[in-house]
């Protein structure tokens, strides 16, 4: 796409109004709005589209020129406003204003979530400009959701992996901006295999809704994108609302150090589909959004060829599948704000309650689930409610964990469930590195706070890590040696929620920003921290919030030597 | 749903009523919760993102905001737990960073910075970050970022109370931004300068201009407030004027029924013509070396070239003696006044009693004859009424509402807002307009009608609901008549055929009719497009026809609202500021009517109607009226074709002029009497809804002004009448005891409610909004559906003129900008006369935005700068008619509808050209 050589549009800036010659405010340019009327063709213009047609004129364009973003306005029927602030809000939206030099045709980003920065995105940020020249933009990212293969870069929609300069510089030269398809199991292969066969088996009757959640509880498959909520029990409550429902995966996994649904969605799409479809048909859910984050360029275009081929064959017949991409913002994989995002807005976390179950996509009921969670129902069903519930052994579930860090052999690692991370490191990823030393881990991504090495042994599983201020989330399990420091990894954390807050709540959009000042400072204002992480824990709208202090909090308690041992050193 | 929900508030069982937050029921308790971004303010939703106002509920993880949340059944809630606090104390020393110091705050007296001050938190400990630079592009207000804590008050102000959509929070994060449309500069924006912004913003962030110094702080408190009314449009906002040195310092919305708080730019920020220099201070004659010219006006700000100053005593003298001699030499048809929908319903009332029972001739009207004639024709004759059968605050109830004819966006706004919040609310809104406007983008559908071509667009849409039997036969059954003559008349006005002449294709006419007709609930709005044209009666006949077979009047949410343009024109009439009707719309040839008035004036009435607004100028120009008195009303500039008016007005023998500032109508007074401005007066007020107001003297007169109540009672005595009052609220009791619309409606009572919509049942009873639910006040009881045929209008485009003129007003202006342009705000958004021309039609033409132009019609021509407008169709201009400079009605056809009597201002045949000419100085 980024190979496209079409011309951004830069009409005249609007500069002070001459009073008189036009009405006030922007006008739209006649040309502009030609361009973007033949983009989106005769797709509707509902607003909940808005975030569907702005990657059209960003895909097309490299940029939205304010021009295209005043027609894309008028061609909506929306306000200036309205496509400016959902515009400016997502990181892979790049607004241009009148005047301002159209952006290069390229852009780079580099991942600086913890693991890639660990594994040095600094010196690629660095570097890259100099070695690329301005006809290349290199922006820092957010978690790409490849941390097994730290550190990454995202050249136009073609991720470099283990990347470093020359690769990087051989990938520019190589011209090909495409995403890299994965080898997966396809419609026909997985059909053969039984696949489908359990949905129409519901589709037709033979089974009732009430076997299904009864089979989920009894399996006791929880949600798996973090909050670890009872699966059936959800079902239970969305069914409980007078319809019409809707449903929505959260295809969003952007926690740091979180890969887990890439891989399985790489792996054997279907299984995930074919759970999607059958959740959809114990809510009754007339539509299921398919809400995809834009890092996973791939998976879209998986998704959209195997999408077809569900029509196809047309398992869809209760439930219209709509997919839908993300564009750059870690807060939408919180469940409301993947909703308002779904509805063409920013993405701000609602006010609970109301819950979405009751009041979701649209002011409906909706039935949100993580890719994981889907993707085991057919197994659940299919092997057995014993088989899944002790598939670990010795009666425990297993669970996907994401391993990165400083370990020999990183990726996703089904394990049982309530393993420690010691075993984790030594049984199922090699052990550490060469030259490191164990030195503490991040059980639960950013959010889930840091542990020594010294508590090792806390079980991985939901509930168990709560007592020590941290949490098990979406288990994205990063691992810090003796070469880390704890007080940096902090601060990167922090410095990834400042990004990433939304802005709505006082406490998150003030506190990240006054949090990572404080930071960066070699001496830490403990007292003030403290302070200010409990407001933010106590006071703030949404989990990214309410959890942006764990880590600060974990290094204040559990880290004291890299506090004192970092004061003598830079920073840096 | 009215259920109470008990829960414990601080160890106490307290209940909270339907629909209350935890923060209103501690409120009502009289605990005081910090808050920041909530606004107890009507149709402002609690955001509950400033968590100022966190409290504690006993069992869950986090805090909760007080705002937002519902309590529900057995809830623990404390408000003053160490954790509450602490929390709410730290989310105002994270925003107290970044304000500027409390010494050089903007706004001193902020929410902002009285919570801080109660609750201690005065200094920050937290580093601070770069803000952002003022933005002092607009003339009204001042936007200063720096203050922003991002509760976004603001965006709700004016996405989701005025629905105006500039204001939005762009960008994520510790890097979002209060921006206008793509974050320009708020003077370069789209903004339409309600204000509402500033009345909401809690910090000092956005503030009215002329409260802030040099160095952008608070210049400091107000002296005093009185609460009074817009001066403006028929809305009939109310507002409360702040003064400072006995001068207007600011204007807020308050919470009056028709406007909720709200305000357009014009009421808060148009106030500032009653300090104009040009204002008019002491009596004025006519020098007797300074004939009467049509040609050249008068300088307004150098009355001296043409008049001298005089005593009241002499200038009264003047004016009644120059009106008695005609009175004698000439008799009482010689004589004419034009009182104003501007002044109250009291002086309206004695400007007509004064011509009934001075000038013994019913030679009265005003400018409802230019707006809302042929409507009130339509409407007298089909429904027995003239005013508007539901508020348009109804348009909340409704399923459908129709807008035709009327942009509220620019004449109403206020009343849009609500409009506007309806379609976002999901109700349909069609929009038929040959021009698009703001309310546009709203709507489910707007027909871009051909100019002139409304009673097509409207038989087609009634063929429709007729041929597919959509009408409401138990409605036409028994609450109308004459609908068989309707259904005959109509049969040829298919949709197929009548596509063709409107321009609006059939299936949408069928779409809109079959909309309109099943609905539950439908509405109707219309304004000057509809009325100002010779078939402007036709057009209305079809409107109320609509309704009528529709079933759509007399229940919530259905109706027909003419929207009224002046802020009393509807009292003026209603008080027989019309020629052919007593107070109360009694028929001046009614002998039983005419006995009931003769009897309580105890003075014997004309039977026969008066002349109208653009007879009267015509009579005068052919030498037959020779006097007039007139009042507050400017026709040689609102009147159509100008150049005639002018020469009417400079034939006459006497005329007297009494207003506020020196006139285009003034220039050819004899004398003229300096009046009251609207802040400094009392008086009642009805607006477009049926509400009666009272409005309240806010400042000293200046100079030697009088009230003009006063002025129309000395004039009266000196024409020998015995009058005696001493206030307007004797005139109102005297209204009162004969009018009885006014029935359960006295000056105290609107002291105390501020407002009171006629027909009232009672003294302690509210008034009825909706009327007319069983059937109407016609001879029958009935609706009267009149059947309308085509009439094209009167000058149609052509090889010589091939362009539609059509005129109205802008948002910034006032009717003939007498007020507006002197206004220093209005003024500099809107400072110059403008042709407003599609882009292609200019460029077929050749012309580029904002180069001159010459518009000329068969009966005059202006010079005036093209603007480029989408929303003009091809081939027709527009232009405003509040610009003395290049007067839209020196290019207006006189040609009258025949019922309403009222011009067609909406449709004239012009050219278009480039030209270099100079514009000759005035």
């Amino acid at each position: 796409m980024s190979e496209k050589t079409a011309t951004p549009l830069n009409t005249q800036p609007p500069g002070r109004r001459r009073r008189g010659a036009k009405p006030k405010g922007r006008q739209v340019d006649m040309e502009a709005l030609e361009q973007v009327r033949a983009l989106l063709g005769d797709k509707p213009r509902r607003g909940d589209l808005l975030i569907e047609h702005l990657h059209l004129i960003q895909d097309a364009y490299n940029q939205i020129s304010a021009a295209h973003l005043a027609a894309m306005a008028e061609e909506m029927s929306l306000s200036m406003a309205e496509v400016y602030e959902v515009a400016t809000f997502y990181a892979h939206f790049d607004v241009v204003k009148e005047g301002a030099a159209p952006l290069p045709s390229l852009t780079i980003r580099v991942c600086d979530s913890l693991t890639c920065e660990m594994m040095g995105a600094a010196h690629l940020l660095a570097d890259l400009p100099q070695r690329l020249g301005r006809e290349v933009r290199v922006v820092r990212a957010p978690c790409m959701g490849r941390c097994d293969t730290a550190p990454v870069a995202e050249i136009g929609h073609r991720h470099v992996v283990h990347a470093n300069a020359d690769k990087i510089s051989a990938a520019v030269s190589a011209g090909n901006f495409e995403p890299e398809m994965p080898i997966y199991r396809a419609f026909d292969a997985y059909r053969a295999d039984g696949g489908y066969s359990l949905l129409e088996s519901c589709l037709a009757g033979k089974r009732s809704p009430q076997d299904l959640i009864e089979a989920v509880s009894s399996a006791g498959l929880r949600g798996l994108g973090g909050a670890g909520f009872p699966t059936g029990r959800k079902w239970g409550f969305v069914r409980g609302y007078p319809g019409p429902r809707l449903m929505a995966v959260n295809a969003d996994e952007g926690e740091p150090g979180t890969f887990k649904d890439r891989v399985y969605l790489e792996r054997d799409p279907h299984r995930m589909l074919e759970g999607m479809l059958i959740a959809a048909w114990v809510v009754e859910a007339e539509e299921v959004f398919i809400y995809l984050r834009d890092e996973y360029p791939a998976l879209r275009n998986v998704l959209i060829t195997e999408i077809a081929k569900i029509e196809a064959a047309k398992f869809n017949i209760r439930t219209k599948i709509t997919l839908r991409r993300g564009a750059g913002a870690y807060i939408c994989g919180e469940e409301s704000s993947m909703i308002e995002s779904i509805e063409g807005k920013r993405g701000l976390p609602r006010h609970r309650p109301p819950y979405v179950a009751e009041i979701g996509i649209f002011g409906r009921p909706t039935l949100v689930q993580n890719v994981e969670t889907l993707y085991w129902l057919r197994d659940i069903i299919e092997h057995g409610v014993e088989w899944f519930a002790n598939r670990g052994g010795k009666g425990r579930r297993l669970h996907s964990y994401s391993v990165s860090g400083r370990v020999k052999n990183p990726g996703v690692k089904l394990a049982p469930a309530g393993i420690t991370v010691r075993e984790l490191i030594n049984e199922y990823c090699g052990g550490m590195q060469d030259g490191h030393a164990f030195k503490g881990y991040l059980p639960g991504g950013a959010s889930g706070g840091i542990l020594p090495a010294s508590m090792a042994d806390i079980p991985l599983e939901f509930g168990k890590l709560e007592p020590h201020g941290c949490f098990l989330g979406s288990a994205a399990v990063v691992i810090l040696s003796n070469q880390d420091s704890a007080k940096n990894a902090a601060l990167n954390l922090m410095r990834f929620f400042e990004d990433e807050s939304c802005g709505q709540c006082t406490p998150c959009r003030v506190g990240t920003e006054k949090a990572v000042k404080l930071m960066a400072n070699p001496d830490w204002d403990e007292g003030l921290l403290e302070e200010l992480g409990q407001a933010m824990a106590d006071a703030s709208i949404c989990g990214l919030g309410q959890a942006a202090s764990n880590p600060l909090k974990s290094v204040l308690k559990h880290f004291r030597d890299d506090l004192t041992f970092c004061k003598a050193e830079s920073t840096t | 749903m009215s259920n109470t929900v008990r829960f414990t508030l601080d160890g106490h069982q307290v209940e909270a009523r339907d629909g209350e937050s935890i923060w209103q029921v501690a409120k009502r308790e009289g605990i005081a919760i910090p808050h920041l971004c909530y606004s107890p303010e009507p149709s402002y939703r609690a955001d509950g993102n400033c968590r100022a106002c966190m409290v504690e509920v006993e069992g869950e993880r986090v805090l909760a905001a007080s705002c937002i949340r519902m309590p529900t059944d057995g809830l623990k809630v404390h408000t003053g737990t160490d954790r509450a606090s602490k929390a709410r104390e730290m989310v105002f020393e994270m925003l107290l960073t970044d304000q500027p110091a409390p010494e050089i705050a903007h706004e001193p007296d902020s929410r902002f910075w009285t919570w801080a001050h109660d609750m201690g938190v005065e200094t920050s400990r937290f580093p601070i970050r770069a803000t952002p630079a003022p933005d002092p592009s607009h003339p009204a207000m001042r936007v200063n970022l720096d203050a922003c804590i991002h509760c976004n008050l603001c965006v709700r102000a004016c996405r989701e109370v005025q629905v105006n959509d500039v204001i939005g929070m762009a960008g994520r994060g510790t890097h979002s931004e209060i921006v206008f449309d793509f974050g320009d500069p708020m003077g370069d924006s789209t903004c339409v300068a309600c204000g509402e912004c500033v009345q909401a913003c809690p910090t000092g962030a956005l503030m009215p201009a002329t409260t802030l110094n040099k160095a952008e702080v608070f210049k400091g408190k107000a002296d005093r407030k009185v609460d009074s009314l817009c001066p403006y449009c028929g809305v009939g906002c109310q507002i409360t004027y702040h003064i400072k040195d006995d001068e207007l310092y600011y204007v807020n919305g308050r919470e009056g029924p028709s406007n909720l708080n709200r305000l357009c730019v014009k009421g808060r920020f148009g106030f500032d013509y009653v300090s104009s220099p040009q204002r008019l201070m002491k009596p004025l004659i006519r020098r007797d070396d300074a004939p009467k010219s049509a040609e050249n006006l008068i300088d307004p700000a150098a009355p001296l070239t043409l008049f001298r100053e005089a005593t009241w005593e002499e200038a009264l003298d003047c004016a009644a003696r120059g009106l008695k001699k005609i009175l004698n030499q000439d008799g009482k048809q010689a004589l004419a006044a034009f009182g104003s929908a501007k002044g109250s319903n009291e002086e309206a009332y004695l400007i007509q009693k004064l011509v009934r029972t001075g000038f013994g001739s019913n030679n009265v009207d005003h400018c409802t004859r230019l707006c809302h004639a042929s409507s009130v024709a339509a409407l007298m004759e089909g429904i027995g009424s003239g005013a508007v059968t539901a508020p348009f605050m109804a348009a909340k109830d409704a399923d459908v509402i129709i807008v035709i004819g009327a942009r509220p966006t620019e004449n109403h706004p206020v009343a849009a807002t609500f409009l506007k919040q309806a379609a976002k609310d999901g109700k349909i809104l069609i929009v038929m307009d040959p021009r698009k406007h703001g309310l546009s983008r709203h709507a489910n559908h707007h027909l871009q009608f051909k100019p002139g071509t409304d009673v097509a667009l409207l038989n087609a849409i009634m063929n429709v609901i007729i041929s597919e039997n959509l009408v409401d036969q138990q409605y036409i059954a028994g609450y109308t008549e004459n609908f068989e003559a309707l259904k005959i008349s109509i049969a040829d006005f298919t949709p197929e055929k009548m596509a063709e002449v409107c321009g609006v294709d059939e299936e949408t006419i069928r779409t809109v009719a079959r909309t309109y007709a099943t609905a539950e609930r439908g509405i109707i709005f219309w304004g000057m497009g509809i009325s100002q044209s010779v078939h402007g009666t036709d057009n209305a006949r079809c409107l109320i026809a609509l309704s009528l077979i529709t079933g759509h009047v007399g229940r919530p949410g259905t109706g027909l609202h003419p929207l009224r343009g002046q802020n009393n024109v509807q009292g003026a009439s209603d008080v027989g500021l019309i020629p052919m009707l007593l107070p109360d719309y009694q028929n001046v040839g009614d002998d039983a009517a005419r006995q009931r008035f003769t009897d309580y004036w105890k003075i014997d009435l004309d039977p026969n109607p008066g002349l109208t607004v653009v007879e009267i100028m015509d009579a005068a120009h052919d030498g037959i009226i020779k006097g007039m008195y007139v009042m507050g009303e400017n026709p040689a500039m609102s009147d159509p074709n100008a150049n005639h008016v002018r020469e009417a007005l400079a034939k006459m023998e006497h005329l007297v002029v009494q207003d506020i500032f020196l006139t285009e109508t003034a220039s050819f007074a004899d004398v003229i009497l300096p009046s009251s401005a609207f802040p400094e007066k009392d008086g009642t007020f009805t607006n477009t809804n049926r509400q009666v107001q009272l409005a309240r003297q806010a400042l000293p007169l200046p100079g030697e002004t009088r009230q003009d109540w006063w002025i129309i009672q000395e004039l009266a005595r000196r024409i020998g009448l015995d009058w005696n009052y001493t206030h307007p609220r004797d005139v109102f009791a005297e209204m009162a005891g004969i009018m009885n619309s006014l029935n359960h409606i006295t000056w105290d009572r609107l002291d105390r409610e501020s407002s009171v919509t006629y027909p009232c049942d009672g003294d302690d009873q509210p008034g009825n909004e909706i009327i007319f639910a069983n059937g109407f006040p016609t001879p029958s009881g009935r609706g009267k559906i009149v059947p309308a045929e085509l009439v094209p209008p009167d000058e149609l485009p052509d090889d010589e003129y091939p362009i539609v003129l059509t005129t109205g007003r802008l948002l910034e202006h006032w009717h003939t900008g007498a007020m507006t342009r002197r206004a220093s705000v209005l003024s500099a958004l809107e400072p110059d006369p403008v042709a407003c021309m599609h882009p292609r039609q200019l460029a077929l033409m050749n012309i580029a935005a904002g180069e001159q132009v010459r518009v000329a019609s068969r009966r005059g021509e202006v010079l005036i700068m093209a603007r480029a407008d989408r929303d003009v169709p091809e081939g027709m201009v527009f232009i405003p008619f509040c610009f003395h400079e290049a007067p839209a009605n020196k290019l207006t056809n006189p040609q009258l509808d025949p019922y309403g009597k009222i011009p067609e201002f909406k449709f004239c045949a012009v050219r278009v050209e480039k030209t270099e000419e100079k514009v000759a100085a005035e």
